[in-house]
């Protein structure tokens, strides 16, 4: 029953469990949601790129969402449209010329659904490489990065006064933000990464009383997610992304159960 | 480079713009160890801006700002906690900088706030907040203090208390403080230097030379001033007293 695929992409989904956890709960904290729905969507074009140029998926998707948000940043410098109109703008501009490109290249034979959703099949083992390298890579630096940007997520004007340097945290961030879409893109696909990312976060928000328990719930949850998205993905032959985000979504209801008993204690 | 080696900040002619309106402008002032400079002024003249100029947070400025410090405690004027951000009280004191345990007790503890250590931040009333915020700025033991009206929502005696735990911090210390206040009345007591703001410098120097200046009176009023002038006279009435400190 355990073919080798399934084995790779239970691996896979565990390596971006590990990191979308603690992401997952800046995204949330940051409000950062619609940010991350963004650099998603214009991973489409990372992934047009990889095919063009025969070059690696996640490492092209890596290169173009890191260029968006850099166009974002200076966007909002230059125009003072607010800032969700921005990222609209962003999103859809750059699926639609996802879509367009993809047009262009029949030469090339896409599976649009695996893309948009995900698809366990799809894992390589230089993907497993990918995550199992840079997802460590990832979390070391968000824990060097921790401080100020925590700080600066409960009070900017604070960090800054007190020497933390959190606009560099926030720019570091972003490359994360990116780097996680890049290494979760063949998995969840693209329009459910964002999922992926708030919804074991926000299930963990509802058990957690400290950023850090916050943090280790919003992995566990992520990790199990993934364990049950997949089985049921191989039993039913469902899409891997949506199966993982359904999972997410069973565990954050279950969640929910947990707040009204504490609030019935509480009365 | 100043010559006075306790000069912590210095703010020479300073300013700041959003969109071409001047939020504040041509500031002057000094903080120096162990002395208390108090900002005052009514609303919108620039007392808030020009703290977060001193701290360096707003940095397309006007004239100068030379500091000789980084370790700098600051008390917002305003912070809102997100409830996605499950934040206890504890969690909060060690926010830019790894304290002991004890430190964190030990400023707890002084600003009357240890027995809420492990509450969440979102269910502490205004006037507990404001004391967890001071709590948190004085626990990393700063060279520079910088407090945004720190007592507000604070109760009357709970407030006299915070500004004498200030004064107190600043000799203790001998740290600068920059404070923000509208209560001129408490204020005054433990201020070495009183800079009255409204949009520019309209005075600044003692209480006593502030309380006596004709553009104060026009800001604040007769009674403003006489506040100030009486304040003196009790401040100068209760130190006669064995060198101790009390408050009527």
């Amino acid at each position: 029953m355990l073919d080798d695929f399934f084995i790779r992409a239970l691996l896979a989904g565990l390596g971006i469990a590990f990191v979308t956890g603690p992401l997952g709960c800046f995204v949330i904290w940051r409000r950062l949601s619609y940010f991350g729905d963004t650099l998603a969507h214009s991973a489409l074009l990372g992934v047009t790129l990889a095919y063009t140029m025969e070059f690696n998926i996640a490492i092209s998707v890596f290169i173009i969402s890191s260029c968006i948000a850099l166009i974002l940043i200076q966007l909002q410098k230059r125009t003072n449209l607010p800032g969700d109109a921005l990222l609209g703008l962003l999103a859809h501009s750059s699926l639609a010329v996802g879509l367009v490109v993809i047009g262009f290249l029949t030469f090339i034979r896409f599976d649009i659904m695996g893309l948009l959703f995900g698809d366990i099949l799809a894992v390589t083992a230089d993907d497993l490489l990918i995550i199992w390298i840079g997802g460590p890579l990832m979390l070391l630096i968000l824990k060097l990065i921790w401080k100020p940007l925590f700080a600066s997520t409960v009070n900017y004007e604070l960090a800054e006064a007190e020497g933390l340097n959190p606009d560099r945290a926030k720019a570091i961030f972003t490359i994360l933000m990116a780097g996680i879409i890049a290494i979760s893109i063949k998995m969840v696909g693209l329009l459910l990464i964002t999922g992926m990312l708030i919804i074991p976060a926000a299930m963990a928000r509802n058990i957690s009383s400290s950023p850090q328990s916050m943090v280790i719930y919003s992995v566990l949850g992520g990790l199990l997610s993934v364990i049950l998205g997949l089985f049921t993905s191989l039993q039913f032959n469902t899409s891997s992304g949506p199966s993982i985000i359904a999972a997410s979504l069973f565990l954050f209801i279950l969640s929910l159960v947990k707040i009204k008993q504490s609030i019935k204690l509480k009365n | 480079m100043s010559l006075n080696q306790n000069i912590l900040v210095k703010l020479k002619q300073a300013g700041f713009r959003i969109n071409g309106k001047w939020l504040v402008k041509g500031v002057s002032l000094e903080i120096e160890r162990g002395k208390i400079v108090t900002l005052i002024g009514p609303n919108g003249s620039g007392k808030s801006t020009t703290a977060k100029i001193a701290l360096g947070i707003y940095k397309k400025i006007d004239g100068e700002v030379e500091k000789h410090t980084n370790k700098i405690g600051y008390v917002p004027q305003k912070i809102s906690i997100d409830w996605t951000l499950p934040l206890r009280v504890n969690d909060f004191m060690v926010l830019t900088e790894n304290l002991k345990e004890e430190a964190i007790n030990e400023a707890l503890t002084l600003t009357g706030v240890i027995h809420l250590k492990d509450k969440n931040l979102g269910d502490l009333s205004g006037g507990e907040f404001q004391r967890v915020l001071l709590a948190r700025a004085i626990s990393k033991k700063p060279e520079l203090l910088v407090l945004d009206e720190p007592v507000q929502g604070v109760d009357f005696t709970g407030e006299i208390a915070l500004y004498e735990l200030i004064k107190k911090i600043s000799d203790e210390l001998n740290c600068g403080i920059l404070l923000i206040s509208h209560d001129l009345h408490t204020v005054m007591s433990a201020t070495d230097h009183v800079v009255c703001l409204n949009g520019h410098v309209c005075c600044s120097g003692s209480p006593l030379d502030v309380a006596k200046n004709n553009e104060y009176k026009a800001l604040f009023g007769e009674q403003a001033s006489q506040i100030l002038t009486r304040y003196k006279h009790s401040h100068d009435h209760i130190h006669t007293n064995e060198g101790e400190i009390k408050k009527n």
